[in-house]
């Protein structure tokens, strides 16, 4: 299906009430006419970058749940991933208009929509998704972050673990208690030298860690171990990108505020400025917003208010109002230099 | 008796476009060569290039590009060939009327067009082919000189401005702890500032400081730009030509040369032929895992075997490869739908998974016929990440693991020595050949030498051919290119088909393929094909 304008894409919506929709590229021509030009004539193009990181791709680092489930022990993982991909994207990139998106069940969208990221080539897509790939390897390799010892890190990677650092009492040892467990236990050990002592829960254990890196800099023993920690930090938490979703232009992606269709969920954007406060128990379901509806209210003055300003959807649409806001604004800045050029010929 | 008048005005001309023709020993190939050649000659330069194109591919799996081993090796290889030339370093205008210098430039030039018409045809020889050329440019701009360098930039276009000192003193650190510059080397070298989209090999091995946007290169790692540009006008112009390569087909004297050559480098592709669709059933994949299957596909047997499901590459891989060995649609569908559904109710995968084995068997979508894996894709791309069984056991498997996987398997304490000695210098596909020998020591001659593994069909049907207990009549190797002087147009085929093997695999007289046009992404103008093709004359 493809609309040309607002208005078609609205009165279809109405028309036919779809439960879900997904968003592809804006094509050269209407994909329902693709088999009337030449193959290479049909060409997808611009698409918004897109990142989707899911939770089941953290399954081998997380204590708690597993699968399609996430509870309030693991949802810092994608607080962490939201952080520090807004900031490579916004730094490194330049790119200003990122929406966040709850994706509905288990993990979180991000689409990129700034021009030059929309424009941008299927090799430059990839590009990025590779830069933002630090986490390595499949199922028969134990360790999947190398930090060469003897280069120094790279920025985007300082930075990363910079923001990693914050989470690292609250989240891994309190929340997870990653090192408690002997298995995972043995299986950091297995990354370096043999360590004297061993600790008895996740938070001497990691001390032992911090000590030993502490130890190796600047020395010759314990090579192993000089970038210990940050590895350990970025295996258990930095963000696994589904790569394969952002390379592709052809990639759909589902639309923000639809239901998911497990859950009942809907998928609202998330605030950038405040990702710790986000809780994606307490994200509306549909059944909750149809319950909001038919309370029938007015607020103070009796004056009747918009439907969605009722729900409790409201603060999520003022988010998203928000970004468009923002994206518009760039837009009109556009618009106003390009009748300028128009005007001096 | 005006010959000497005459010649003497041609020489002239000719000695006119010999000094503008090839002003710099490198070059872009953006003119096609308009000249007329002799048959002999077209073959001839073809052959040569060739062969220095393997040697890259070869040389660049030994050794780490751009180390000293791999310079060594490569000249050395390119010496062996008719384009030594190329090498010699050369000072960039002076000599460039001289005779010899505008001979190897123009074999340099020509040759390169003509692989061009034989690699254009389908994504992989492409893919091949723009590999190969780009370590071939990235080698030999590294070998010149600074000055021969920078006017090569020059010439294409590609001229940044440095920063300043002050800017660069303000982003020190980060200069210094990105890319592979140590501190020193950052206050000495000059860094040029380009969007980062113009450097996205550096960016996407993170080997470059990113800010707002913009990429801050060093000098040296400028070659990246230059391949990128380049890249990206090969692959442009391979689109090109494939599109207008139809053409060429009234022609009987290039097409089959042209289909011979880039044959000579891959071998088979094992796409799945007709007389072996239906020689394996679903029933049959658990024994002849354990028989023939290479390791690779082993583990993601097992996984299979294991979880009920696997993710998207490891499903790629596998289906592609159980698709190569003989299975057909109906069998691959049925296979896996037996073990997905232990999990998962019939009418999900149904939704969800169908398509995907309809696509590889080219039912579905741009309805393209997908050839397996080989090893080098297997060991190069798509690297697996957590949760996913598909790779090279070798390259992609801890040490210990893999060892313990093979004592599991009970291959002797000398085979396991030498596998993981194989690994220590990233020899992951001669590691194969030897878990080969040593699973196959019972079927196998004392004489018979480990098998060169470059494709787990490969793997599988050497294999299927010990068990079968037939000796083979050719070398099972894939094909590379001999100096030999037969004529091209009669393609060898790398093994006689053997009807009485289980699965043996026909290798059609004549592959005329022009598949993969379809999946180009460009829209050009079709009308290069008179520039193209130069004359040729028998």
């Amino acid at each position: 299906m493809s609309f040309s304008d607002q208005q078609e894409l609205e009165k279809e919506i109405q028309k036919r009430c779809p439960y879900k929709i997904d968003i592809g590229a804006v094509f050269s021509h209407r994909p329902k006419d693709q088999k009337t030009v030449k193959a290479a004539a049909f060409q997808a193009q611009e698409k918004e970058l897109v990142f989707d990181i899911d939770m089941t791709d953290y399954d081998d680092v997380r204590n708690c749940c597993s699968g399609a489930n996430i509870c309030d022990l693991c949802w810092p993982l994608m607080r962490i991933a939201i952080k520090v991909v807004d900031r490579a994207l916004r730094d490194d990139f330049g790119f200003e208009h990122m929406l966040w998106v709850y994706s509905g069940r288990r993990g979180v969208h991000c689409w990129v929509c700034d021009e030059a990221a929309r424009k941008l080539s299927q090799n430059g897509r990839t590009a990025i998704a590779e830069y933002l790939s630090v986490v390595r390897g499949g199922e028969n390799q134990t360790k999947k972050v190398s930090l060469p010892s003897e280069d120094p890190i790279h920025p985007a990677i300082r930075h990363a673990i910079d923001i990693i650092h914050d989470h690292v009492q609250e989240y891994l040892v309190n929340k997870q208690d990653f090192l408690d467990e002997e298995e995972q236990w043995q299986k950091v050990k297995q990354l370096a030298e043999d360590f004297e002592k061993h600790g008895t829960n996740s938070k001497n254990r990691w001390a032992i860690i911090e000590k030993r890196v502490e130890q190796s800099q600047g020395k010759s023993n314990y090579p192993k171990s000089k970038n210990l920690d940050s590895e350990i930090l970025l295996q258990f938490t930095y963000p696994r990108l589904d790569v394969n979703v952002s390379k592709g232009v052809n990639h759909l992606l589902k639309s923000p505020f639809c239901i998911h269709p497990k859950t009942g969920r809907v998928c609202v954007p998330i605030d950038t400025t405040d990702v710790d406060s986000f809780d994606p128990q307490k994200v509306p379901t549909i059944s909750q917003l149809l319950e909001e509806l038919d309370n029938e209210t007015s607020d103070a003055e009796g004056k009747k208010l918009k439907d969605y300003k009722r729900t409790s959807l409201n603060g999520s649409i003022q988010v998203f109002e928000k970004f468009l806001k923002k994206l518009e604004n760039s837009w009109k800045g556009k618009l106003l230099e390009q009748s300028d050029m128009k005007r001096e010929f | 008796m005006d010959f000497g008048s005459g010649r003497r005005r041609t020489n002239k001309i000719k000695k006119e476009i010999k000094t503008t023709a090839y002003p710099h020993t490198l070059q872009f190939y953006k003119i096609p060569p308009t000249e007329t050649i002799s048959l002999q000659e077209f073959e001839e330069f073809a052959v040569e290039r060739l062969k220095v194109l393997k040697a890259v591919e070869t040389v660049g799996i030994k050794h780490i590009r751009s180390s000293k081993d791999y310079s060594d090796l490569l000249e050395k290889d390119i010496r062996n060939t008719g384009l030594r030339k190329i090498l010699k370093t050369q000072k960039a205008d002076d000599d460039s009327e001289n005779e010899d210098v505008y001979n190897s430039r123009r074999m340099d030039h020509i040759s390169h067009f003509i692989l061009r018409l034989a690699y254009c045809r389908s994504e992989e020889l492409r893919r091949w082919f723009i590999q190969q050329e780009l370590d071939l440019l990235r080698y030999r701009f590294q070998n010149e000189n600074k000055e021969s360098r920078d006017t090569f930039l020059k010439q294409n276009n590609l001229n940044y401005d440095p920063i300043s000192d002050e800017e660069k003193n303000s982003i020190f650190d980060n200069l210094a702890s990105s890319g592979n510059a140590g501190s020193v080397k950052v206050k000495t070298t000059e860094y040029f500032k380009v969007p980062f989209t113009d450097a996205l090999d550096l960016v996407k091995g993170r080997k470059v400081y990113l800010h707002k946007g913009l990429a801050y290169i060093a000098c040296d790692d400028m070659v990246s730009i230059l391949l990128t540009v380049y890249r990206t006008y090969l692959s442009h112009a391979l689109a090109v030509t494939a599109r207008v390569l139809p053409h060429l087909q009234e022609d009987d004297r290039l097409l089959p040369m042209l289909c011979g050559l880039s044959k000579r480098y891959l071998g088979q592709d094992y796409t799945a032929k007709k007389s072996n669709i239906g020689q394996v059933t679903a029933e049959m994949i658990d024994m002849l895992s354990k028989q023939s299957f290479p390791p690779c596909m082993q583990q993601l047997h097992h996984s299979l075997r294991q979880n009920h499901h696997m993710r998207h590459w490891g499903r790629q891989q596998y289906g592609l490869f159980l698709k190569g060995i003989g299975l057909s649609m109906e069998e691959a569908i049925k296979f896996w739908r037996t073990e997905f559904t232990k999990l998962m109710d019939g009418d999900k995968w149904d939704k969800q998974y169908s398509y995907n084995i309809r696509h590889n068997y080219g039912k579905e979508g741009k309805r393209a016929d997908y050839t397996p894996y080989s090893c080098m894709k297997i060991i190069m791309t798509n690297h697996p990440g957590p949760g996913d069984f598909h790779g090279c056991p070798f390259r992609h498997c801890d040490a210990d693991l893999l060892r313990q996987k093979l004592q599991t398997q009970g291959i002797a304490k000398a085979d396991q020595e030498q596998i993981m000695n194989y690994l220590k210098g990233s020899h992951y596909q001669l590691a194969c050949g030897s878990y080969f020998t040593a699973t196959h020591s019972k079927v196998m001659d004392s004489g018979d030498t480990a098998p060169q593994i470059s494709h787990p069909n490969g793997y599988f049907e050497e294999s299927q051919r010990l068990h079968s207990g037939l000796k083979s009549q050719g070398s099972s190797t894939p094909k590379t290119p001999h100096a030999s002087r037969q004529p091209m147009s009669q393609t060898t085929p790398s093994r006689l088909s053997q009807s009485s093997q289980p699965i043996s695999q026909q290798v059609p007289s004549q592959v005329t393929q022009l598949s993969g046009i379809e999946e180009m992404d460009d829209d050009f103008p079709a009308d290069v094909m008179d520039e193209m093709m130069m004359g040729v004359d028998s």
